[in-house]
This record gives C-alpha cells, sequence and structure tokens, in this order.
C-alpha cells in the first residue's frame, strides 16, 4: 500500500545555541496515521513541533508538508502547543480562546462574526466543554484549559494536527475523551502527531512512533518498531515495557 | 499655614512659565470655584486636558505592557528617551519640545530596539535586556545633560525638566499633538485589535495562523514608545513608567474582559490626570507630574484591596462566607445522618449529640433554624421536612464550582 507522505522533514538540525537540540532529522509521516513522539524530557519534541510549523527558525534543512513549503499549506495545519506554553490568567474567555482557532483562516483585521462563533461553539461541545463557554479562562481546571486548546484547534478543520502533550495533567476521563477525538480524526483520514509521555498507553492510541532523542532513534509502524531495543536506545536506560499482542 | 503671596498654580517653579494664574485665590478653593476655572483658565485648561489625554493614552497602552509582562519596558522607553533629548538640543540649540520630543523619540526607538535585537539574539532574559538598556541610555544622557549644563549658554536652563516633567510648560499646541497621537492609537487598535489580543495570548501559534507577528509587536511597541515619549514634557523621565502600569495594573483588577480592561485603564489614566492636576493646582508648590502617579498609585491601591472578584477584601469576604456555609452543611449532614436512623425525620434528638462533632457551634444551629431546616424545642432539635429534603440533595450535589 503506498500512502500520501503529509509529512516530510529533510536533514532538520535545530539549535538555540552553540549545541544542536536537533541533529539531522529526517523523518516522513504518512497520510492518516495517528503518532506519537516519544523521548525523555529534554529531547527535542516540542522544538521538532516548533520547526515544522516555522515558529523556530532551523540551522539546515527543511520542512514539506504534502510537498510543499510550510507557508503555502497553512490552512492545512493546526497546531496545539504545551499548555504552559501562555498565561492563563489572560483576561478572556473560553469562548474567545476557541474563537482564535478561525483567526488563521479570517485573515488581517477581519472580524470573527456568527459564522466563526458557531464553528466555534460546536468545538467546544465535541470537547464537552459548552457549559464553560463564558467562563474565565484562569477559573478553568488544568484539564478543562487542555480541552479549550485541543477545541481551539479542531476548529481550524486543518487536515494535519501538531499536538504537544494534550494529556498532560488530565484525568483518566478526559484523556478518554481527547483519545477519542483523536481517532475519530485519524478516522476522518487527517494525520494526528502527538507528542506523548506515557508509554504504556503508546500501543492502545497510536499506530505510528517516532523515538526521538536529539537524533531520531526510529520512526514506524508501532506494531513494528515499539520495542525495548528502541526504548532503551532513546531512553538510554534499559527498559522493559511489556508490549500487548 | 503662611499666607501666600500669590497662588503659584501646580507649584510650577520656573517663573518664566506662570502664565494668567493671578487670579486664582490663594489657600482653599472649593470644587465648584475649580471646575469653572478649569473651563475659563487657559492655562489650567490646557494641563487638565494635556494630563487627561496622556493618562488616557498611556492607560490603554499600559495594558498591554502589563499583560505582556513587560513591566520595565516603560522604564526603559523613557529612560532611553533622555540622550536623545540631550543631544537634539546640543544640535539645534533650542528648547522647541517639539525638537526635543523628536530627539527623545529617536532615541526611545533606538533604545527599545536595540533591547528587541539583545533578546532575540543573546537569549538573555528581557529584564536583563531592558535594565541594560535603561542604564547605559540613562548614563549617557545625564552625562550628556551635565555637559550641557556645564556650557556658558544662557539658553540651556530647564532642560532637567524633563527629568521629573513640568505640566506648566504644555501649551496648546502640545495638546494637539497628543490629541492626535491618541486618536490615532485608538483607531490603530481598534483596526487591529484581533491580533493585538491573539498576539498578547499566545504568540507562538499566532506565527502558525499566518500573522506576521514582528509586525503586530513592532506597531504596539512603537505606540507605546509614542505614549512615553509625548508624557516627558509633563511627567518626565524618571515617574513616566508608573503612567504606563497603574492604570492598567488597576484596570487588570476589575475586569475579566481585554476591551473592558483597555477602557477602565484608559479612564483610570485620564482620571489620574485630571484629579493630580486638580490637587497640585489647589496646593502651593506641589509639582503636577509626582502627584499625578500619586493618584494613579491610589487606584492600584483601591483596586488591589477592593475589586470584587480579585480584591483582597472581597476574597477574604468571600473565604469566610465559603467556610461558614461548609460549616453549616457538613452540621445538616451530620443531623440528616442522625435523623436518618429513625424511620421518623421529625423525631426529637438532643442537643448533646451534636457537641461532639467538629464545626458545630450554637451559631450554626441558629442559622439553621433560621433557615427552617430545624426546629428547636428546648434541648431537643428536630429536622423539618425542608431540612431533610435540602440535606438529601446535599449529598446527590456534585460541590458546585462556583464562578
Ligand atoms: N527557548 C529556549 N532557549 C534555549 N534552549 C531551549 C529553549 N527551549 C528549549 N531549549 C532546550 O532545548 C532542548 C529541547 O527542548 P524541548 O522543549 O524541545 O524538549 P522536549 O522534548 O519538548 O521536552 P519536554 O518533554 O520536557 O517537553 C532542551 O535541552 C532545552 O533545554
Ligand atoms: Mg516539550
Amino acid at each position: 500500500m503506498k500512502q500520501n507522505i503529509a509529512i516530510r522533514v529533510d536533514d532538520l538540525t535545530v539549535a538555540y545555541n552553540y549545541k544542536p537540540v536537533l541533529w539531522d532529522i529526517d523523518l516522513e509521516i504518512p497520510e492518516g496515521v495517528l503518532m506519537a513522539i516519544v523521548g525523555p524530557n529534554g529531547a527535542g519534541k516540542s522544538t521538532l513541533i516548533k520547526s515544522i510549523l516555522g515558529i523556530l527558525k532551523p540551522i539546515a534543512g527543511s520542512v514539506s508538508i504534502y510537498d510543499k513549503p510550510y507557508d503555502k499549506q497553512r490552512a492545512l495545519v493546526a497546531y496545539v502547543p504545551q499548555k504552559g506554553s501562555v498565561d492563563w490568567d489572560f483576561p478572556t474567555t473560553a469562548l474567545d480562546v476557541v474563537m482564535m482557532g478561525t483567526y488563521g483562516s479570517l485573515g488581517w483585521i477581519k472580524r470573527p462574526g456568527q459564522r466563526q462563533k458557531k464553528a466555534a461553539l460546536e468545538a467546544l461541545e465535541k470537547v464537552g466543554m459548552l457549559p464553560f463557554k463564558s467562563r474565565q479562562i484562569s477559573q478553568l481546571s488544568g484539564g478543562q484549559q487542555q480541552r479549550i486548546f485541543l477545541a481551539r484547534a479542531l476548529v481550524q478543520n486543518a487536515s494535519i494536527y501538531f499536538m504537544d502533550e494534550p494529556f498532560q495533567g488530565v484525568d483518566a476521563t478526559t484523556e478518554i475523551a481527547i483519545i477519542n477525538i483523536l481517532k475519530e480524526l485519524r478516522k476522518a483520514g487527517k494525520t494526528v502527531v502527538v507528542v506523548h509521555h506515557d508509554l504504556q498507553t503508546v500501543p492502545e492510541y497510536f499506530d505510528w512512533v517516532t523515538f526521538l532523542n536529539v537524533k531520531k532513534i526510529a520512526t514506524g509502524p508501532v506494531k513494528d518498531i515499539f520495542n525495548d531495543n528502541n526504548l532503551t536506545k532513546t531512553y538510554g536506560i534499559n527498559y522493559k515495557v511489556s508490549v500487548q499482542e | 499655614m503662611k499666607p501666600q503671596e500669590t497662588h503659584n498654580l501646580c507649584g510650577f517653579t520656573t517663573a518664566t512659565n506662570i502664565k494668567n494664574c493671578k487670579h486664582l485665590k490663594p489657600k482653599t478653593i472649593d470644587i465648584t470655584e475649580y471646575i469653572t476655572l478649569v473651563f475659563t483658565d487657559y492655562t489650567l485648561r490646557t494641563i487638565t486636558l494635556g494630563t487627561a489625554i496622556l493618562g488616557a493614552v498611556t492607560g490603554m497602552l499600559g495594558s498591554f505592557a502589563v499583560l505582556r509582562k513587560q513591566s520595565l519596558l516603560g522604564d526603559a522607553i523613557s529612560h532611553a528617551a533622555l540622550p536623545g533629548i540631550a543631544i537634539a538640543f546640543m544640535l539645534t540649540d533650542t528648547k522647541d519640545s517639539n525638537v526635543l520630543l523628536l530627539g527623545a523619540l529617536i532615541s526611545g526607538l533606538l533604545g527599545t530596539f536595540w533591547i528587541r535585537g539583545i533578546i532575540k539574539k543573546t537569549h538573555l532574559k528581557s529584564d536583563t535586556a531592558l535594565g541594560l538598556i535603561l542604564s547605559l541610555f540613562f548614563g549617557f544622557g545625564m552625562l550628556l545633560l551635565t555637559f550641557i549644563q556645564k556650557q556658558p549658554n544662557a539658553n540651556q536652563a530647564g532642560l532637567d525638566k524633563y527629568l521629573f516633567g513640568q505640566a506648566a510648560t504644555l501649551l496648546e499646541a502640545d495638546v494637539w499633538l497628543m490629541a492626535s497621537v491618541t486618536g490615532i492609537c485608538l483607531l490603530v487598535l481598534i483596526v487591529f485589535w484581533k491580533e493585538f489580543k491573539i498576539l498578547l495570548f499566545d504568540a507562538d501559534y499566532t506565527k502558525t495562523l499566518g500573522f506576521n507577528t514582528k509586525f503586530i509587536d513592532i506597531l504596539i511597541t512603537s505606540f507605546i514608545v509614542l505614549a512615553i515619549v509625548l508624557g516627558l514634557q509633563t511627567v518626565g523621565v524618571v515617574l513616566m513608567s508608573a503612567m504606563l502600569l497603574a492604570p492598567a495594573a488597576a484596570a487588570r483588577q476589575w475586569t475579566n474582559s481585554l476591551a473592558t480592561m483597555v477602557g477602565l485603564s484608559a479612564v483610570f489614566g485620564a482620571s489620574s490626570g485630571v484629579v493630580g492636576t486638580a490637587v497640585s493646582a489647589s496646593q502651593n508648590n506641589l509639582s503636577t507630574g509626582p502627584v499625578i502617579v500619586l493618584v494613579a498609585s491610589v487606584f492600584v491601591l483601591v483596586s488591589f484591596v477592593f475589586s470584587p472578584s480579585r480584591g483582597l477584601l472581597f476574597k477574604q469576604i468571600r473565604f469566610i462566607k465559603n467556610r461558614r456555609d461548609l460549616q453549616l452543611h457538613k452540621t445538616l449532614a451530620f443531623m440528616y445522618n442522625i435523623a436518618e436512623t429513625h424511620h421518623n425525620i421529625a423525631h426529637p434528638h438532643t442537643i448533646k449529640i451534636l457537641n461532639n462533632f467538629q464545626g458545630f457551634t450554637k451559631r450554626t444551629l441558629q442559622e439553621l433554624v433560621k433557615k427552617n431546616y430545624v426546629k428547636l424545642e428546648g434541648s431537643m432539635w428536630s429536622l423539618t421536612e425542608e431540612g431533610f429534603k435540602t440535606a438529601s440533595n446535599l449529598y446527590n450535589q456534585q460541590p458546585e464550582n462556583n464562578e
């Protein structure tokens, strides 16, 4: 089966200072997969996503989305940043944050109208946050804030989703709710890339996985490459995860 | 109090600039008299308008500085403007405020974009970069000022007014300039509102959506620089940043909407200007700039204590009330447990049983009686129908996350 390549990364090298944080990464992510990026803290997972999205400028290498540069394909891509990357005490409401997902399609100056509001409300509904739409965002719990970010990305109605630790600090119920949404996205033919920390759930949630620790250790279908050998190479210690049969 | 010869409006110390203040009565002026003066006295009107507009525009823009946690930005900009004033004077040998403020604007912008560059290129903490540029430019500016003052040039007197500001030197033309800048700033705010908001909240995300975040950032920063430079003549280099921060910090306490915050901040800023001018005009020898800043600080203080949702006072009150409600509920729940053991819920029990229960007080019992949840007869209590219903609902209810 020959799949389209949704995201292609070639020879990507990124550094904040003199020391490279990502070194010579090559990556091909097929369309329609639900992929986990795993690796220890500081492995460069967030950096990889930010480089693909053009937030960071790489030292070398290139990124393409469906064979075109990211700049040309923005409309196809949505992003869920790490929750801690913003100040949740900002004076705004849940609905307002979700509406921000429509700003990209609106472009400069144009204000969101009824259509955008409707889309935002639908997204809130999907993540189960509709009752909280007028809530000031600082008065949401961590898991609720995470769901707001997810809703904001859903509103973008993209083909490719990048999510940085969407399960961080959420309870079991929310985790299941979120993973169900992700699986739904995959079913709709979208490509979803998720930075994930809980190795136990990788085989259950994902069908594709990338091991990353400054360099790319391995990438491929979970059933083929999610094994102790790759885990040990990535995390540096002897890892034993019983992969479910 | 010593009797005064002439009322020295706003403590304007430089004699050259006192204009038509002769008709101002010394000592106490009552409010209505003052208000009439604001409308009739040219100088007072100019100063009041000027400080009000200045307060409004810095308050508005200050919201953005506060929300980006760039509280040092205002300080850095105003201090960075000082060498520009000195150099502009040395080059042109005039004290025309427009020329000097142009110098201030150029060096303020230079300093600000230098700071941006440093943060971008070196990954220094933004505080560090701001502090660095602030001291560097201010030191250089002071050096130039001392140098100028040593020159045998009679014209140089009064340049130091830019350190602490001198509202008395405001002319109608200055006020017009402030008003036009404020107007343009308001227009830009309205046009790019959505872009400003999203950049403030989540800059990285804004970038992924395809917005040129650099452009938005430069737009905001340039207006902040412009507003600060406009205020130098009135409030001065040293205190200018308070005009930027205080109204915004106060406004943040009262609202959870960005638009309201910006509006409220403008109102607080303008009020500080008007009230500050009034206080300094009615008290001899108080210079206007510091008084305005003090008034703005009063706004901050009051807001931090009295704001209903974030203020310290109401937080404390709500805390106590919540505790009391909880105590009440706990006691009711305890009574419910006891009452449940009888098939007749109205069966009376002795108050003594309750005494072992932690959190039970005479007051809670009285409160329960008042709410008609409990009936008291002598030393016996019994649950009412309503009390029983409420208590059983307490069990089924999820604790409601209020507000
Ligand atoms: N803004 C920055 N400036 C300098 N160094 C940075 C910056 N952001 C990240 N780094 C460094 O780059 C490396 C990779 O960081 P990154 O955030 O990509 O890791 P990560 O894999 O997402 O980690 P985590 O699991 O903790 O989120 C780390 O060593 C980190 O210290
Ligand atoms: Mg990360």
